[in-house]
C-alpha cells in the first residue's frame, strides 16, 4: 500500500476513534443503568418521587421536576437578557462598540461555574434569604446563577445569527419608512429566528448539564418544590452527591438518572442540529 | 381602529428597555470579576503560589493543586491534539461532504453537549473502576481528554477550512503529494488557529470541576506519578467553597483560576483573529 493511502486510511481511524467514543460513552451509561431501571420500572423511577436509595426506593420524579423548573427559570431570565443584549449590539450600537464587546462576552464564557455558584452562595443566597424568606437555597437562586451562566452563549450565538442577515432586508425596510425599531422586530428578527431558537436550545443544553453551581446554591432537598423558594435536587446534582460513596444497586440508580439526564441532552441537542440544518 | 402609539415613540420606549436590560447584563458580568479580583487578588502572593495546602487548606498555600492542574492538563491535551487534529484534516482534506463527514460533525457535536458530569460517571465506572486506574491523574487525564476532543476537532477545521484553496493549487502544480501539502503547507498556515483550539482547551480544562471530582480524586498531596490521585486548583476551590473551609484561600483561588482561564481564552481568541485576517 502506498504511504499516501496509508495516511489517509491512519486519519480516518483517528476520526473514527474521536466519533466512537460518544459512542462508548451512550454504551457505558445504558449497560451500568438500565438494570435498575428495568428493575424498578420506568414508571416508578421516572414518576415516584421516594428516593431512599439505601430502602431500595428508586425514584427521581422530583429531581426531574427540578431539573426541569430550574431550566425553565433559567430561560425566563436568561433569554431576554440575552436576546436584549444581542439585538442592541447586532443593531444598534456602533461597530467598534460590539468589536469590542462581543469578545469580551464570549470571555466570559470561560469562567468556571464553580465561581458562579461561589458567589451564588456569597451574594445571592442571603439576598433571596433575607428580603423573600425561605432558606435561600433554593430553586430561584439556582435559576438565577443558571441564566447568569447562560448568557454568554446565548449572547453570541443570536449576534451570529442576526449580524448574518443580509442589510439589504434592514435597507429596504428602512427606505419603505419604517423605524429602526420595526425593522428589527418584523424583519432582522424573523429571518435568522431558527438561529436564535438554536441560541436557545444550547443555551437549555447547558442549564440541565450544569452541576456544580447548582450544587451550591440549589439546597439539594429531594422533594417537589412548592415555591420558588423551595430547597431542589436536580438530576445533576443527584448524581455527583451521592456517587462519591454509593455501592450496588445505588449505584446504577445514579447510572439511571445519568440516563434520563443524558437523554433530555440529546433530544435538546439533536432539535438543535435538526433546526440549524433546515436553513 | 384600535388606538396605538406612534411608531417612534414605540421604538423610543424599546430601545429605552433594549439598552437598559444590556446594561444590566455588563453589569453583573463586571459585578463578578471585579469581586473576584477585590476579594481574591490581595490573597496571591508568592506563598500562595509557592506552599503546600496545610490543614485542609486553611492555611498555606496551592501548590500541590496547581501540579496537579498542570499534569491533567497536559496529559489531556496531549492525547485530544493528535486525535482531533488529525479528525480535522480528516474530514476538511480527505473526504467529500457527505454522510461520513456528516456523521463524525454531527457526534462531534453530540459530544460538545455531553454534560460534564455525565463525562464524569463514563470515567468514573470505566477508567476508575473497570480498567482499575483508580481516582488518579490518568483517569483524570482520559476523561479531560474526551471533553476537550470536540473544541479542538471544531476549531482546528475551521483553521484549515481558512487556508485558501490556492495554496493547494500551487502545491499540486508543483508536484508535492497531498500529504506534503498538508504537512508542509496546510497545517503550517493553519498552525495559529489549531493553537487557538488547544489553548481553548486548556482553559476548559483548568475551570472543569465535574469530571475531576470523580475520575482524578481530591487527594491533597502533589502526586508523583500517573497513577496518584491529584486535586486541581477547582476542585480546590470547590472544597474550600463547599465546607467553608477558609473563604480568604477560595477567594485567593477563584482570582488565580479565573484570570488564568480569561488570559488564556484572550490569547486564543488573538490568535484566531490574526489567522483569519491574514486569510480574508
Amino acid at each position: 500500500m502506498d504511504k499516501e493511502k496509508f495516511i489517509e486510511r491512519v486519519l480516518f481511524l483517528l476520526a473514527l476513534s474521536s466519533i466512537s467514543s460518544l459512542v462508548i460513552i451512550t454504551i457505558f451509561i445504558f449497560v451500568e443503568g438500565l438494570p435498575l431501571i428495568m428493575h424498578t420500572g420506568l414508571k416508578d423511577f421516572i414518576l415516584s418521587s421516594h428516593w431512599a436509595p439505601t430502602k431500595g426506593f428508586f425514584g427521581i420524579g422530583a429531581m426531574i421536576v427540578s431539573s426541569l423548573l430550574v431550566t425553565l427559570g433559567a430561560m425566563v431570565l436568561g433569554v431576554p437578557l440575552g436576546l436584549a443584549c444581542a439585538i442592541v449590539l447586532a443593531e444598534f450600537s456602533s461597530e467598534r462598540l460590539r468589536r469590542l464587546l462581543k469578545p469580551t462576552l464570549e470571555l466570559l464564557a470561560g469562567i468556571p461555574s464553580v465561581v458562579y455558584g461561589f458567589l451564588g452562595v456569597i451574594w445571592l443566597v442571603p439576598l433571596i434569604r433575607d428580603h423573600l424568606g425561605g432558606p435561600g437555597l433554593s430553586l430561584l437562586a439556582a435559576a438565577v446563577i443558571l441564566g447568569i451562566m447562560i448568557l454568554p452563549t446565548v449572547i453570541s450565538i443570536s449576534i451570529d445569527a442576526l449580524t448574518a442577515v443580509p442589510d439589504v432586508y434592514r435597507d429596504g425596510s428602512i427606505a419603505l419608512g419604517a423605524t429602526e425599531w420595526q425593522t428589527v422586530r418584523r424583519v432582522a428578527l424573523p429571518a435568522p429566528s431558527s438561529g436564535i431558537i438554536t441560541a436557545v436550545i444550547l443555551g437549555m443544553g447547558r442549564a440541565v448539564g450544569e452541576t456544580m453551581a447548582v450544587i451550591m446554591v440549589a439546597g439539594n432537598a429531594i422533594k417537589l418544590p412548592a415555591s420558588v423558594l423551595d430547597p431542589v435536587r436536580t438530576l445533576t446534582s443527584n448524581i455527583a452527591l451521592e456517587l462519591g460513596y454509593a455501592a450496588g444497586r445505588h449505584r446504577e440508580a445514579l447510572f439511571a438518572t445519568g440516563i434520563v439526564l443524558f437523554v433530555i441532552i440529546m433530544i435538546l441537542n439533536f432539535s438543535a442540529t435538526l433546526i440549524t440544518r433546515r436553513r | 381602529m384600535a388606538w396605538r402609539l406612534h411608531p417612534r415613540i414605540t421604538q423610543g420606549v424599546a430601545k429605552t428597555v433594549l439598552w437598559t436590560l444590556t446594561g444590566l447584563t455588563l453589569l453583573i458580568l463586571i459585578f463578578i470579576i471585579v469581586n473576584i479580583s477585590v476579594k481574591g487578588l490581595p490573597q496571591v502572593t508568592l506563598s500562595f503560589l509557592s506552599q503546600d495546602p496545610q490543614d485542609m487548606g486553611r492555611h498555606g498555600g496551592i501548590f500541590s493543586t496547581i501540579v496537579a492542574t498542570v499534569y491533567l492538563t497536559l496529559l489531556a491535551i496531549a492525547l485530544a491534539s493528535p486525535l482531533g487534529v488529525g479528525t480535522a484534516i480528516y474530514l476538511t482534506e480527505y473526504t467529500r461532504e457527505g454522510w461520513a463527514t456528516r456523521i463524525i460533525r454531527f457526534g462531534a457535536e453530540c459530544l460538545a453537549g455531553v454534560p460534564s458530569i455525565i463525562l464524569g460517571l463514563f470515567g468514573f465506572v470505566l477508567f476508575v473502576m473497570k480498567l482499575g486506574f483508580g481516582w488518579s491523574i490518568i483517569s483524570g487525564g482520559l476523561t479531560l481528554a474526551i471533553m476537550v476532543l470536540p473544541i479542538i476537532i471544531r476549531t482546528s477545521e475551521e483553521a484549515i477550512k481558512a487556508v485558501p484553496q490556492e495554496y493547494r493549487q500551487v502545491c499540486y502544480s508543483l508536484g508535492l503529494s497531498q500529504w506534503q501539502t498538508i504537512t508542509r503547507i496546510v497545517l503550517p498556515s493553519a498552525l495559529p488557529g489549531i493553537t487557538t483550539g488547544i489553548m481553548l482547551s486548556v482553559g476548559r480544562s483548568l475551570g472543569e470541576t465535574a469530571v475531576l471530582l470523580f475520575t482524578a480524586g481530591a487527594a491533597l498531596r502533589t502526586p508523583t506519578s500517573f497513577f496518584d490521585s491529584g486535586r486541581t486548583m477547582a476542585v480546590h476551590f470547590y472544597i474550600l467553597a463547599r465546607e467553608g473551609i477558609s473563604m480568604p484561600n477560595a477567594y485567593g483561588t477563584a482570582a488565580i483560576l479565573m484570570f488564568s482561564i480569561l488570559l488564556i481564552n484572550l490569547v486564543a481568541y488573538g490568535l484566531m483573529q490574526r489567522l483569519m485576517r491574514r486569510y480574508s
